[in-house]
């Protein structure tokens, strides 16, 4: 909300008050200044000249030499390419050492060879516009039409400085967004007297009934309509210190009667709106839920076709505004306009809100009518709106107005204690305080033993029960008030992580512990990014944002891997050459779509390795050290990947017994080459929500034999199909239980071995919790191993 | 005799000091001490020798072999000991050439915050809940005081999935499925991610908030500032914090308020960081509004509660100097390796 200072010091005199005091002390009541608006705060030393003689340059064609009376500054010489001024006119001129509007600094100079003593100014130097005075708003110097006096100070006499304050105001506080509503919370800051805006006005001999009938069909959407009937009226453009105002609040100055709808918006917080009275069919004015289909194009020439949510304001035929938010095309002021309807109303807040959204017409009275706007309010907007009417001199008010209003009249009423409030306050609060606050806050008080009562003034409609009076009392008695207390009177609660809670931070810690950094990416990702790792967007069942950011940010993801590999990519791009990246984040899983009910949020982590060290068996490692080290309770088992964005022979399936659990293996080369990786990338992701339920991270020692073990090498010779995992299941076929572990120590492929074949060496441990064990038994064990394993084909080599 | 023996310790000592190597020395030892050295033919020459001078005469010569197996033992352990120094120089390294070691990597800044928050906070007895991203309408907003077309749902640009369902804009719905799910006394935090649609250079569309919520029988406004000025001062690692609060406006808590922390960098006197204010805006919060308990099912005029929200990525930010929220998403391998 803008304020501005001059205006605000109508109502509350803050003229004793620096701007940087009234901001702290509007910030600490809870309206925070965003912006402090200095207003042509550099102008200076532009002063009013008359122009005695007008001359050409002796050496420029476009130049003319002029000599001007500046009052008390003497007379000048000017050099100036002004071709508008004449002897005789007053002009701003900006003397040796003036500042203009933008900070230019003004000195004298010589132009082509004659001095000038100062430059003539047009409204831009000033920073004025046509709405500060006629003439202003052209791009040549301004003559003035007043017979101003020469040496006077510009800035003084046309008014142009002024603070405008950008106030934050809370949703709680729509009485706020006004002038005058800012202007009440001051005065009762700084214990000022608050003076009210003139509503008095005379009035004619008309009674609006007798020429505007209003009904009100649906007094929920609008709980109160105000009108009133003016005549004789004028159209011409409002007075130059109402349309200063306006530009100071960002508003365009139209007419009189337009202005004056816009000035009360603004002080008051009321938004009006004056219908032409020709227009209004059958003088008629009926408040009422449009019709299914029904049509009206609004005064911006844009055509809406209406349903039944939509409030609107008819005559007899036809809607002819949309309710709080604009007036029908045609139904509002015209130059030859001679009569108006005004209207002062109350709309239902959220159905303004929804009716802007749904149709995305807004105006200022619809961002007004969206946030409250109180019954208090229409019947002072209206009254200020009539006393501007006949200040102003451009209608005969009638002599009385209508009034439909289903508003309750009377204040609210709240009973409660001090005990309360202290007690959700935390401090003792003194009685005398709370009474001389929220009087100033204009409540009507009683307080006593203990027991307050009060009226709520009828502007604050988001009053409502205690905790509000305690907000209301301690906003001004002053947060400084309140103490540190650590929950003293509360009770001793275990509080903690949970197991699960525990573990994810354990997992990510070891992640790191061997190189991986966390990443953190969005959880939406685009459609292309589906289509780029080969899914098929029509059978993908993933969840779509109705309102995206955009198209790239569309989708709620079901798996973590184009976001860590976009990342991998943005990473090689910028040539950080090798690294480990993890995310432990959940991935959106739906039911159904169009999603009725909540979908399945389960955490998965995703893996990604890069650089020269980095290959299938690190990236696998890392897997499994991650498992093991949070001992999950399942043996793994890797299976060839069908994940079609992997190397076909260089990735795997991961399973826990029967279940998938993951996959790990290299992006496949064509992938990768598509994506524009020209690196070896190696990726995982596995279910962690299934994993982290089957984590038995538990201390339980496991007794080992006290007798030595015996260690025996294996130097086996196979076909090159035959895998590790197969020889490790034919050793733990021949089910020797003295073989405490099996560990593959070479795996060799070359001129030294027949075509077809590879060499696998094993380190076999055996060990018993009995006895030592002799070389006669290991005997036995391994010829009972060999036998198992030349069933597969694979000999000693 | 005695010049032989003579002759002989001299003619040891010269060869001896003359082996430059282990074999040379062996060599030597064998000459004189071998079995038929020098020395040992001397002795075999005793029966040559007066019986009475025998005594005498094994006597000198046994001196004699002991005089050269010393000198050869000491001679044997200076080679030793020259022959390891010249093993261990030529096993000599560059030391200033890089130790080995495999890089650590590093957890995310906004999981180290966020655990931060909760180890403090779990101090003062708080457990960790966390609910769904995915949430209801209801539960976001209705059940917050916060009904359809409500203004304050102009302090939140939801991204929606439904007209039901959206992506939360804050983590305070975890305070209505721990009140409508427990019994006080509460105490919790709720972590995670809320979204808004919001993308500019201080506003990310995905952010990170963590929510705490006390109810019980007697919580007060000075039960929040102290609890925050203890949990602020642990995270910001300075017990000189101090806080003040200041009125603001949250539909889910009535009195609301913001809650500033004394500048960290500059004690409060103002510089770049808290600009020039002496003040940092880190969390908003206030008493759990009445309508919220009484919606969630707990009876207002028994219990009353205090709840706060506190942005981890601003925390962040302030805490390690990030000067842009998007350097937390761009994952810039240069970026998150600080975080050791």
């Amino acid at each position: 909300m803008r304020i501005p200072l001059k205006w605000l010091n109508d109502y509350v005199d803050i003229s004793s008050v620096s701007v940087e005091e009234l901001e702290s002390k509007l910030f600490s009541c809870g309206f925070e200044v965003e912006e402090v608006i200095k207003i042509n705060e550099n102008v200076n030393k532009i002063v009013t000249c008359r122009i005695l003689e007008k001359s050409r340059h002796p050496a420029a064609d476009k130049l003319f030499v002029c000599q001007v009376d500046a009052g008390g500054y003497g007379n000048l010489q000017i050099v100036t390419n002004a071709v508008n001024v004449k002897e005789g006119d007053i002009v701003p001129v900006a003397l040796d050492g003036a500042t203009l509007a933008d900070g230019t600094v003004i000195k004298d100079c010589k132009m082509r060879g004659v001095l000038s003593q100062g430059m003539f100014c047009g409204g831009e130097e000033i920073g004025i516009t046509e709405e500060y005075y006629d003439g202003a708003g052209g791009d040549s110097v301004l003559i003035f039409h007043d017979e101003f006096a020469p040496g006077e100070e510009v800035a003084k006499l046309l008014d142009i400085k002024d603070v405008v304050f950008d106030i934050n105001v809370t949703a709680n506080r729509p009485d706020c967004q006004s002038v005058f509503g800012i202007a009440r919370e001051v005065a009762a800051i700084l214990k000022k007297p608050l003076k009210t805006p003139n509503i008095s006005y005379s009035v004619s001999n008309a009674d609006t009934k007798d020429f505007v009938n209003v009904s009100v069909l649906d007094s929920e959407l609008c709980p109160r309509y105000m009108a009133c009937y003016v005549s004789d009226v004028k159209i011409a453009p409002s007075p130059k210190w109402m349309q200063r105002r306006l530009a100071l609040m960002g508003i365009r100055a139209i007419n009189n009667v337009v202005d004056i709808t816009n000035y009360v918006l603004n002080e008051i917080g009321q938004p009006m709106h004056a219908f032409d009275y020709r227009e209004l069919t059958g003088q008629s004015i009926v408040v009422r839920r449009a019709v299914g289909g029904e049509k009206i194009v609004t005064l911006d020439e844009k055509e809406f076709t209406l349903d039944n949510n939509v409030l609107v304001i008819c005559d007899k035929d036809k809607p002819s505004a949309l309710a709080g938010i604009m007036g029908g095309f045609g139904s509002g002021v015209k130059d030859d306009t001679s009569a108006i309807v005004f209207e002062s109303a109350k709309f239902k807040r959220d159905n303004i809100r929804k009716t802007s959204r749904v149709l995305n017409q807004r105006s200022d009275s619809s961002a007004r009518f969206e946030k409250g706007v109180d019954a208090y309010s229409n019947e002072f907007g209206l009254k200020r709106a009539l006393a501007l009417i006949d200040e102003l001199g451009a209608g005969k008010v009638a002599k009385s107005y209508l009034d439909v209003n289903s508003c309750s009249p009377d204040k609210k009423v709240i009973s409660t204690s001090m005990e309360k409030i202290d007690k959700l306050l935390g401090i003792e609060v003194p009685e005398k305080e709370v009474e001389a606050i929220l009087t100033r806050l204009d409540f009507d008080v009683t307080l006593r033993n203990g027991q307050l009562t009060v009226k709520v003034p009828l502007y604050r409609e988001d009053v409502e029960d205690y905790p509000d009076l305690a907000e209301e009392i301690i906003r001004s008695y002053g947060y400084d008030h309140i103490e540190n207390k650590l929950l003293d009177n509360c009770s001793i609660t275990p509080g903690g992580r949970t197991k699960a809670q525990v573990n994810e931070n354990c997992a990510k810690k070891y992640l790191a512990s061997i190189g991986f950094s966390e990443i953190i990416t969005y959880s939406f990702i685009s459609p292309k990014d589906y289509l780029k790792f080969g899914y098929d967007l029509e059978s993908l069942k993933a969840i779509k944002l109705k309102n995206p950011l955009g198209e790239d940010l569309s989708i709620m993801r079901t798996t973590l891997i184009p976001s860590i590999v976009a990342t991998v990519e943005r990473n090689l791009n910028r040539k950080n050459n090798e690294g480990r990246l993890f995310e432990l984040a959940k991935v959106y899983i739906p039911e159904k779509l169009p999603l009725e009910d909540l979908p399945t949020e389960k955490l998965s982590l995703s893996m990604a390795l890069f650089g020269e060290n980095e290959d299938f068996f690190t990236a696998k490692g890392a897997v499994e050290g991650l498992l093991s080290h949070l001992c999950f309770d399942s043996p793994l088992r890797f299976e060839r990947s069908k994940v079609c964005y992997l190397h076909p022979s260089r990735s795997a399936d991961i399973y826990a017994g029967d279940e998938l659990i993951g996959f790990v293996g290299e992006l496949h080369p064509e992938k990768a080459a598509e994506l524009g990786l020209d690196k070896k990338v190696y990726v995982a992701e596995l279910d962690y929500e299934n994993i982290k339920d089957r984590l038995t991270r538990a201390y339980c020692v496991k007794v080992f034999s006290k007798f030595p073990q015996v260690e025996r090498d294996l130097a086996l010779v196979c076909d090159t199909e035959t895998t590790n995992a197969d020889i490790l299941a034919a050793i733990s076929a021949a089910g020797i239980k003295n073989l405490i572990s099996v560990r593959l120590f070479d795996v060799y492929t070359g001129d030294k071995i027949a075509k077809g074949k590879k060499s696998l060496a094993y380190r076999l441990t055996f060990s018993s919790l009995e006895k030592t064990l002799d070389d006669d038994e290991i005997e036995r064990y391994i010829a009972k191993i060999l036998r198992r394993l030349e069933e597969i084909g694979v000999k000693l080599r | 005799m005695k010049e032989r023996i003579e002759e002989l310790i001299n003619l040891a000592h010269k060869k001896i000091s003359e082996a430059f190597s282990g074999k040379l020395l062996n060599d030597v030892k064998v000459e004189f001490l071998g079995k038929n050295g020098s020395v040992t033919s001397l002795m075999k020459g005793m029966r040559d020798v007066a019986p009475e001078d025998r005594p005498k005469f094994g006597q000198l010569v046994n001196e004699l072999r002991a005089k050269i197996e010393k000198a050869i033992a000491d001679k044997e352990a200076e080679l030793k000991e020259k022959e390891l120094a010249e093993k261990l120089k030529a096993e000599a390294v560059d030391v200033t050439l890089p130790g080995k070691f495999s890089e650590e990597g590093t957890l995310h800044p906004i999981t180290l915050v966020k655990n931060q928050f909760i180890d403090a906070f779990q101090g003062l007895g708080f457990e960790v809940f966390e609910g769904p991203e995915i949430e209801l309408d209801k539960i976001n907003f209705q059940m917050l005081n916060i009904p359809e077309d409500h203004p304050a749902r102009d302090m939140q640009d939801t991204f929606y999935i439904t007209d039901s369902i959206l992506l939360r804009t804050h983590t305070s719905p975890g305070q209505v499925r721990v009140m409508t799910s427990r019994k006080p006394p509460i105490k919790v935090m709720c972590p995670g991610r809320v979204y808004r649609s919001d993308d500019d250079a201080t506003h990310s569309p995905i952010f990170h908030q963590i929510e705490g919520l006390v109810v019980d029988k007697n919580v007060s406004l000075c039960d929040l500032k102290g609890s925050l000025e203890t949990i602020l001062r642990k995270v910001f690692d300075s017990d000189d914090i101090v806080t003040r609060l200041r009125p603001s406006y949250f539909p889910f808590t009535e009195p609301s308020v913001e809650i500033d922390v004394s500048c960290f960098e500059c004690g409060g006197k103002g510089c770049k960081l808290c600009k020039g204010t002496g003040w940092i805006e880190v969390l908003g919060g206030g008493m759990v509004n009445r309508n919220v308990l009484a919606m969630c099912g707990i009876d207002p005029d028994v219990y009353s509660g205090y709840a706060f929200g506190i942005g981890l990525e601003r925390t962040a930010m302030l805490k390690y100097h990030i000067p842009d929220i998007r350097m937390l998403f761009d994952n810039d391998l240069r970026f998150t390796k600080q975080f050791k």
